[in-house]
């Protein structure tokens, strides 16, 4: 039943109106997180507008780019990946398969999140760094809290993997596998976003055009 | 779980829905402290919004002191003067109406109203409170810091609000940052439960559109919230980066106290563009629940259904939607574009369109209703008066041309108090004295109740009218004295101290609704569980107050909308949401 028409029934009509069964736990966690990365959307979305708004200043200095991103994002992609193979092995009931896969989701994610602060640490040593610079300081605050967001997720990861030996329920297993595997697509598709702000310099003319910003 | 649809006007089997797993505590501390039940949650949000809210009404006798009679008070001197004007925004906005429409009344009426046996995630909605206390401990904990507590506005727009001269510029403003940081995170965890909940955990023949306003209301005002605060969320992480760490996001090159600071090429106009992206929004998170609410109350005791539900519903859903895009209208005076202004006039303007349906629609539903006059009705009336007071001042300052010159002057003052202080002020009395009941089985105390109304309506009326004059006299806001003041005349001296007369007054009062709420608890009238003779499930309870799980051995299941009163040919004026149509039929039989 669509939403256009669950708003348009006239419910004063007593015969109108259907009774259904309500929905169960794992649709409600799934809504949760939908909802949940619908906030996340905005909070990033917000940062990548002011970071887009600030670049059109004349005083705009790009920030120094590190080569250590692309082996960051590669990480993050492969985490990805992992646990996209986690999901289709527990759809198709290969345990040991899962297991592996959820444990290689969750060691990318450390390695990236190590190479995260590993580009702070190579971007504080330049002889180019400012705390002043917006961009230096946006490129701090945007990997931050990106990086929280996967620690967020790293202890919804490790309550998974915690359950999925010995005894356990699959349909419960399955269904915080999924859960995971959303939240890490999502969250790569985020850092690709910010990552290609972040390392576009001042290359972005032609989209802050676009945008009417510059 | 299957989908199984049935027709309403048949028999519906026992509901076969897989039973909630609930927390059921032990202990007194388990029950009452580590509560994981939204009915003791809500009292909790209530009681710490109440008392830190008693603080902020503090406060504004103190502002009010210093206007109405300048200099006669030693303790009040400029800076804390700042600080009470700025600790008195924050607190009633964020910390006082946001917690208590959505963390106190939606708590307490989501599960009960959709017929749930409690929110979708118990424990998540536990910490959700625990956040907020601990929020509200931060901010506290700013007026005993060396500084005192932030004087910047409740806007903080920096530069002005981390360089030094303000007050609390050090640890005050860090101390009210980092609080709304945990404020936001608290409240995200307690929106994803009210969304969810009402989404996903609604009892068998709870449509969409059988849902109470009450429920629509908080509903979009959560929704708004989540999207809405991510922006504050930023906007203070940045700010506190420029504190701190000496980052430029929004502090530009300044010079203060006449040295240069370290800050270069920050921009304090997106703070304002962030700020107000929030800042809009929260002004129908505090209305929207206000809206949902007077609805239901106008509905009851009018014993007549809702004029125009669907508008209702589609009122609410375009005011959420609509409020993203009018933020700008509280920069008119930034420097910003022409053209931007007539734009966000224009989104401004357009907003009324859906707000004056759902007051043609307040009225509408009184027209020839039985109106009872009782407490919570007499403040729902109370707030159509205040809401179509303020929503008028509201068409002046909405227009840019009109707005710069009534900028920063009492008019703004009056008419934000008007439409989102006294207005939805006057829904949560009404509210609490309409589910006092429930909450507690005792009716309050009626004498108590009419008097303490109003006072509060007639003196929020000496406070707010005369303070537009003020303002179309030019007399400003946020200042601590205006001195002798060649364009502002004696006579508004004299309005002052009648201003601060009736605040006082009307502050004085609050304390005999408190007095009632704690002498009816004890004293007060048993209400039995549905007093009102309403429709609506959470005075269908088989318990009142409701015990944990709300509806007893099994959930309720609903046959009809909310508003089925003074139902042509049926028996009682009311026919409650769980009745099936075939008893309503055979009751009709029997009496004829």
């Amino acid at each position: 039943m669509s939403i256009f028409h669950d708003l348009t029934v006239k419910p004063w009509v007593t015969t109108q109106g259907t009774v259904e069964d309500f929905h169960d736990r794992a649709t409600a966690r799934k809504l949760a997180l939908r909802v949940f990365l619908a906030v996340v959307t905005v909070l990033f979305m917000l940062l990548v507008v002011a970071y887009g708004r600030r670049m059109a200043y004349e005083d705009w200095r790009p920030s120094p780019q590190l080569g250590l991103l692309w082996a960051n994002t590669f990480a993050l992609v492969l985490s990805s990946v992992a646990l996209q193979w986690a999901q289709f092995s527990v759809r198709r009931g290969h345990m040991d398969g899962m297991r592996i896969a959820l444990l290689a989701g969750g060691a990318f994610t450390v390695v990236f999140l190590v190479g995260q602060i590993l580009a702070w640490r190579q971007l504080s040593a330049l002889v180019y760094f400012d705390v002043t610079n917006p961009a230096i300081a946006f490129f701090y605050l945007i990997t931050g809290l990106h990086g929280l967001h996967l620690l967020g997720g790293l202890v919804a990861w490790g309550r998974t993997f915690a359950r999925v030996w010995g005894d356990f329920d699959v349909a419960r297993i399955r269904h915080s596998v999924e859960l995971c595997t959303l939240y890490w697509h999502y969250l790569l598709g985020i850092w690709l976003v910010l990552f290609g702000l972040l390392f576009s310099g001042n290359n972005l003319d032609i989209l802050l055009k676009l945008c009417g910003i510059r | 779980m299957s989908s199984v649809a049935h027709d309403a006007s048949l028999f519906v089997p026992p509901a076969e829905v897989e039973e909630v797993e609930l927390y059921h505590p032990k202990t007194f501390v388990g029950k009452y402290i580590w509560s994981q039940d939204a009915k003791i949650i809500a009292v909790q949000y209530a009681i710490t919004a109440m008392g830190i809210g008693l603080v902020a009404l503090v406060l504004s006798w103190l502002m009010r002191l210093q206007l109405g009679f300048p200099d006669r008070f030693s303790f009040i001197d400029p800076s804390n003067y700042l600080q009470f004007v700025t600790m008195h925004g924050m607190i009633m906005v964020i910390y006082l109406l946001t917690a208590l429409f959505l963390g106190g009344f939606g708590n307490y009426l989501i599960p009960l109203m959709v017929g749930a046996r409690d929110m979708v995630f118990p424990y998540v909605n536990m910490v959700s409170y625990w956040v907020y206390l601990f929020a509200v401990l931060l901010l506290t904990a700013s007026f005993f810091v060396t500084g005192g507590p932030t004087g910047a506005g409740w806007t903080l727009y920096p530069p002005q609000a981390i360089s030094q001269g303000t007050p609390g510029a050090s640890a005050g403003i860090i101390l009210m940052l980092v609080s709304l940081a945990f404020f936001i995170i608290g409240f995200t965890m307690g929106g994803l439960n009210y969304v969810v909940t009402v989404l996903q955990a609604r009892t068998r023949g709870m449509t969409l559109m059988r849902l109470p306003l009450t429920v629509w209301g908080i509903f979009m005002a959560t929704v708004l919230a989540l999207l809405a605060f991510p922006a504050l969320f930023v906007s203070a992480i940045m700010m506190i980066l420029d504190l701190t760490l000496g980052t430029s996001f929004f502090m530009p090159a300044v010079v203060s106290m006449g040295k240069q600071t370290g800050h270069v090429g920050g921009n304090p106009l997106l703070f304002q563009h962030l700020f107000w992206f929030f800042g809009h929004p929260e002004v129908y998170i505090v209305a929207l629940p206000a809206f949902g609410m007077v609805s239901d109350l106008l509905s009851v005791h009018a014993r007549k259904n809702i004029f125009g539900y669907r508008m209702m519903v589609w009122a609410i859903v375009a005011i959420g939607a609509l409020s993203f895009l009018v933020w700008a209208h509280h920069m008119y005076v930034s420097g910003m574009n022409p053209y931007f202004g007539f734009f966000f006039a224009t989104t401004t303007l357009i907003i009324a369109v859906p707000t004056a349906i759902k007051v043609y629609n307040w009225v509408l539903t009184l027209w020839r209703g039985n109106i009872h006059l009782t407490v919570p009705m007499l403040f729902a009336i109370g707030f159509i008066f205040t809401f179509i007071n303020g929503g008028l001042t509201g068409l002046f300052l909405g227009n840019a041309t009109v707005s710069v010159p009534l900028s920063d002057t009492m008019f703004v003052v009056a008419h934000f108090h008007m439409v989102m202080a006294i207005a939805p002020i006057l829904v949560v009395f009404g509210a609490i004295y309409h589910w006092y009941p429930k909450i507690t089985g005792r009716m309050l105390n009626d004498t108590l109740g009419k008097f303490h109304f109003w006072v509060s309506f007639v003196g929020s009326y000496g406070i707010y009218y005369p303070m537009h004059y003020l303002g179309m006299m030019g007399v400003p806001r946020r200042y601590y004295a205006i001195g002798g003041t060649d364009f502002i005349p004696a006579s508004a001296h004299f309005v002052n101290e009648w201003i601060t007369i009736a605040a006082l007054i009307v502050g004085a009062v609050q304390l005999v609704f408190l007095y009632n709420l704690i002498w009816s608890y004890f004293n007060g009238r048993p209400s039995g569980s549905n007093p009102w003779n309403a429709t609506t499930l959470e005075w269908q309870t088989p318990d009142t107050p409701p015990k944990h799980g709300n509806f007893g051995a099994t959930l309720p299941v609903v046959y009809r909308w909310a508003y089925d009163y003074s139902v042509p040919g049926a028996v009682d004026d009311f026919i409650p949401q769980n009745v099936p149509p075939r008893e309503v039929a055979g009751r009709n039989s029997s009496k004829t």
